[in-house]
């Protein structure tokens, strides 16, 4: 088996490995992580996809680059939200508990 | 497409007076449109002058055109409506202010993936389009637009697989050249199968439209117009691209029937759905999720089709028309709500004799969404059901006709409700932009079933099935 | 062919995965997902791909891990402590059979492709036009320019999008302290971080100069940056900025606009993103220099998160502001 397979076929397990705990993790900054690996994965197939004898081919590894800012930036937007979100909820809770407000959805 | 980038970053600079840069930029957009509706048939640009497989190719087909047209109609008017009517949250500055460069990473996005052939080029841009229509809809709700950011990101990772696999086995992600090489192997389908359902998520076909009803519905208008007219879309196109450019030899017309009949089970299901809701905004929403359902039931229509420039282009006018009248529905249905007591569709009660001009827009809407003629919704529905008739194809001849029907039922609803009496309404009738903008859209949904022959040359430029070596049997 | 520390070095990354998915405890699970990411780092360096080692430990181990911890924390302090509840164990089960199917399929599908660096023998003849040395660079600012326009746009899109989340009245305002709430630890941040910011521009700048020849690049440098930035703002040697600042806005914009500005004026060479015969190296470092400037605060504000700090009145004399 070849150095590029080894890569590749560990990207393929932390895809599937992240994609199991994004179905079955119920906390929205967990899932966040797990969709980090699975990405991680999908990266790791392009490059280990790319290696050839002496050399790793420099489009994937450009592609790669390319991706991983965009999941920084994705991420960074998801766990803004997911904190936002815990605030707002409390904030909501704080407001109606005192008057026995009425029921929230 | 980088005139909206440059707007977005004026837009960025400009702060708080950012909301009239949409001045300039409707008719810069519009102007740029229809120079591109006039380009030559096989004008095509390489970015940088960069030969394929490294470089990026840019091609105004039909699709693009058209799509790029419909973009900047309906951003046009969303912004000047909104300009006139802000889309925030009562106080809420920090919206006021990231509404306005958001829509233009949306219009820049939807433009750039319209126009580009790439396929990881095109993963950017649908992230540049997800990414402004997350935000979008979390400026109505939080929870929604959470919900809707997970699945998309799901979607985005299949596709960017997807993209991964064919990097490595054919050393190319451009379209053009992928058609030609590409053989029917095991990586070959896993990829086309991994961006398909990563980008049926994305335009939310059935059953994989969950997220959509609850974000569209919870948005403010402009935003919910917005993401149902144009984000949605962009997903739409990417699979044209790829169903029918760059796999047609590896794709059978058997798998186009995975297409065709979870959109068939769509366009049942959102109608059926759409007619059991009590908000309007909801039932708004879930006719997007039945519309979504035509434009793939399209797919084997065209495929099967002896010649399919006829469906083709009657997907195409779909298309267009769903962005023109839903854009338009949403903006009057925001206008509709602020008027009315409450957001359900009960206490829509004399809302006819208010705000006529309003309803007017929202009936013109629902009558092209409908089908009836004359409007852009019967020329498109005419034409597939048309191809469909004539392959024999009549158990989708069947649900377009029941579609059709189902949403004469909920739109006539929501209609007659605003012909009822009912108390006087809270805010008086203005007019202005903000009437006029989703009244002008609607208008243009009706009009463009008039000029069917010209759209449908239009959508057939640099079409797939009309290049040497295409699918069609 | 495969070396016995490719293979070691991958069950180390399976596992430091497993563990950061699985683990009960959140922050345990984002410290194995920095570790992961580390290891990840040394697998590019296994793959000669030294440029995504770096962006990969700086952006997906760095960054990402301090976002995370961020996120976290904040949580915790509204009493959510990102523990996860366990599911059904039928879910489990039907998920970890699909899960096992979509794993094999793929692990299929990527070994039915052969290894090999087709496009290198593309890219290499046209890197002497470009005047500089590093492929991947060439490819990400010469070849693929235009993803990489679209790219800085997502990641300024990704800082409006996160600011448009901020609660109603405090706009414009600040993000919340970055601060750590132990006293001497703030100290030794705010000491370290006087020092550091100046090194970390040096060092930044040098990684994007040397970026065009040997690995390195606008990215990994503006990276560099965000995290002098970053520990500068926990010490509280700088302030965080509010978000109206009109220097503010000219720094997260100046990168986008030049690549834009250089990429129009490449229509008077024959097209959008062409660059001028002989000028491609100064029209690239141009390119670069001010990117690295923008992703460096662009980052940093990401980080940061939407603003919950109100900014009282114009004069907005009360708040902590003075030492920015």
């Amino acid at each position: 088996m070849v150095t590029g397979h080894v890569y590749a076929l560990t990207g393929a397990v932390l895809a599937g490995l992240g994609l199991f705990a994004f179905i079955t993790l119920r906390h929205t900054l967990r899932q966040l992580l797990a969709i980090n690996v699975v990405g991680a994965g999908i990266f790791l197939i392009l490059g280990g996809l790319g290696r050839g004898a002496d050399a790793t081919d420099p489009f994937p590894q450009a592609l790669v680059i390319t991706g991983i800012v965009v999941a920084v930036a994705l991420t960074a937007f998801g766990a803004a939200m997911i904190v936002r979100l815990a605030e707002a909820r409390v904030a909501t809770k704080a407001a109606t508990r005192p008057d026995g407000g009425k029921p929230g959805p | 497409m980088a005139v909206p980038l440059g707007f977005m970053l004026a837009a960025l600079l400009a702060g708080r007076a950012a909301r009239w840069l949409i001045l300039p930029a409707a008719p810069a957009m519009a102007g740029l449109a229809l120079w591109l509706a006039l380009v030559p048939a096989d004008a095509a640009y390489l970015v940088g002058h960069w030969d394929l497989p490294l470089g990026i190719l840019l091609r105004p087909d039909g699709v693009a055109r058209l799509m790029v047209a419909a973009t900047a109609l309906v951003i046009g008017a969303v912004g000047l409506h909104a300009l006139a009517d802000p889309p925030e949250k009562a106080g809420n500055a920090a919206q006021a202010e990231t509404f306005w460069p958001l829509i233009y990473l949306l219009w820049a996005g939807a433009n750039a993936g319209f126009l580009t052939t790439d396929l990881f080029n095109l993963y950017v841009t649908l992230e540049m389009v997800s990414l402004a229509a997350v935000a979008l809809a979390a400026m109505g709700s939080l929870e929604a637009a959470l919900r809707y950011f997970m699945i998309a990101l799901v979607g985005s990772l299949a596709y960017l697989l997807g993209v991964a696999l064919l990097v490595g086995r054919y050393n190319t992600v451009d379209v053009t050249l992928l058609s030609q090489v590409a053989q029917p192997d095991l990586a070959t389908m896993l990829a086309l199968g991994l961006m398909t359902a990563g980008l049926l998520i994305k335009a939310a076909l059935f059953p994989m439209h969950g997220w959509l009803p609850p974000a569209h519905a919870a948005a403010p208008a402009p935003a919910s117009a917005l993401l149902s007219a144009i984000a949605v879309k962009l997903g739409f196109v990417i699979l044209l691209r790829l169903w029918f450019e760059a796999f047609p030899a590896v794709s059978g017309q058997t798998a186009l029937h995975v297409l065709g009949g979870p959109g068939a089970l769509a366009v049942i299901y959102g109608s059926v759905q759409a007619m059991r809701q009590q908000r309007l905004k909801a039932l708004v929403a879930y006719s997007t999720v039945a519309q979504v359902g035509y434009l793939f039931l399209a797919f084997p229509l065209v495929a099967g089709a002896p010649d399919p420039s006829g469906a083709w282009a009657g997907m195409m006018l779909h298309a267009v028309a769903h962005m023109l009248a839903k854009a338009a529905m949403f903006l009057a249905a925001g206008l509709m709500l602020k008027a009315a007591a409450g957001d359900r569709i009960g206490d829509l009660g004399g809302l006819a004799q208010s705000m006529p001009m309003t309803v007017t827009a929202f009936g013109l809407a629902a009558v092209s969404l409908m089908g009836l003629p004359p409007s852009g919704g019967f020329t498109g529905k005419f034409l597939l059901l048309n191809a469909a008739i004539a392959q024999g194809a009549f158990l989708y001849a069947g649900v377009m006709i029941l579609g059709g029907l189902l949403a004469a039922v909920y739109f006539f609803r929501a209609l007659s409700a605003c012909f009822a009496a009912g108390p006087a309404p809270r805010a008086p009738a203005t007019l202005g932009v903000r009437t006029a903008a989703p009244l002008v859209l609607a208008g243009l949904a009706i009009v463009m079933g008039f000029g069917g022959s010209a759209l449908h040359n239009l959508s057939a430029i640099a079409a797939p099935w009309a290049a040497p070596g295409a699918a069609a049997p | 062919m495969t070396g016995a520390f490719d293979i070691i070095l991958c069950l180390m990354i399976l596992g430091a995965a497993g563990i950061a998915l699985f683990v009960r405890d959140a922050l345990a699970a984002i410290a194995f997902f920095i570790a992961f990411g580390n290891l990840l780092g040394l697998a590019w360096l296994g793959l000669d791909a030294v440029n995504v080692a770096l962006a990969e430990i700086a952006l997906g181990a760095g960054v990402t891990g301090v976002l995370l911890i961020l996120a976290r924390a904040r949580l915790l302090a509204l009493g959510d402590d990102a523990t996860c509840a366990d599911t059904s164990a039928w879910l489990r089960a039907g998920a970890l059979a699909a899960c096992a199917g979509f794993v094999l399929l793929l692990a299929a599908a990527v070994l039915s492709i052969p290894p090999e660096s087709g496009l290198d023998r593309a890219v290499a003849p046209l890197m002497p036009g470009l005047g500089i040395e590093n492929r991947v660079t060439g490819v990400l600012l010469a070849f693929r320019a235009y993803d990489t326009l679209l790219e800085s746009f997502v990641l300024l899109g990704a800082l409006v999008a996160v600011w448009s989340l901020a609660p109603a009245g405090v706009w414009p305002g600040r993000p919340a302290d970055l601060g750590v709430a132990d006293v001497p630890m703030r100290r030794v941040a705010r000491s370290f971080g006087r020092f550091l910011l100046p090194v970390a521009l040096v060092m930044a700048a040098y990684l994007v100069w040397a970026g065009s020849d040997v690995p390195g690049g606008a990215f990994q440098a503006g990276t560099v940056l965000a995290g002098g930035l970053m520990v500068s703002a926990i010490g509280g040697a700088i302030g965080l900025p509010r978000s109206d600042l009109p220097g503010l806005r000219v720094a997260l914009v100046l990168g986008p606009l030049v690549f834009l500005l250089i990429g129009l004026a490449g229509m008077g060479f024959g097209g959008f993103l062409v660059y001028p015969e002989g000028s491609a190296k100064a029209a690239i470092l141009a390119i670069e220099y001010s990117l690295f400037l923008s992703i460096g605060a662009t980052l940093a504000l990401l980080v940061a998160g939407p603003n919950v700090i109100g900014w009282p009145d114009p004069a907005g004399g009360t708040d902590r502001h003075s030492d920015c």
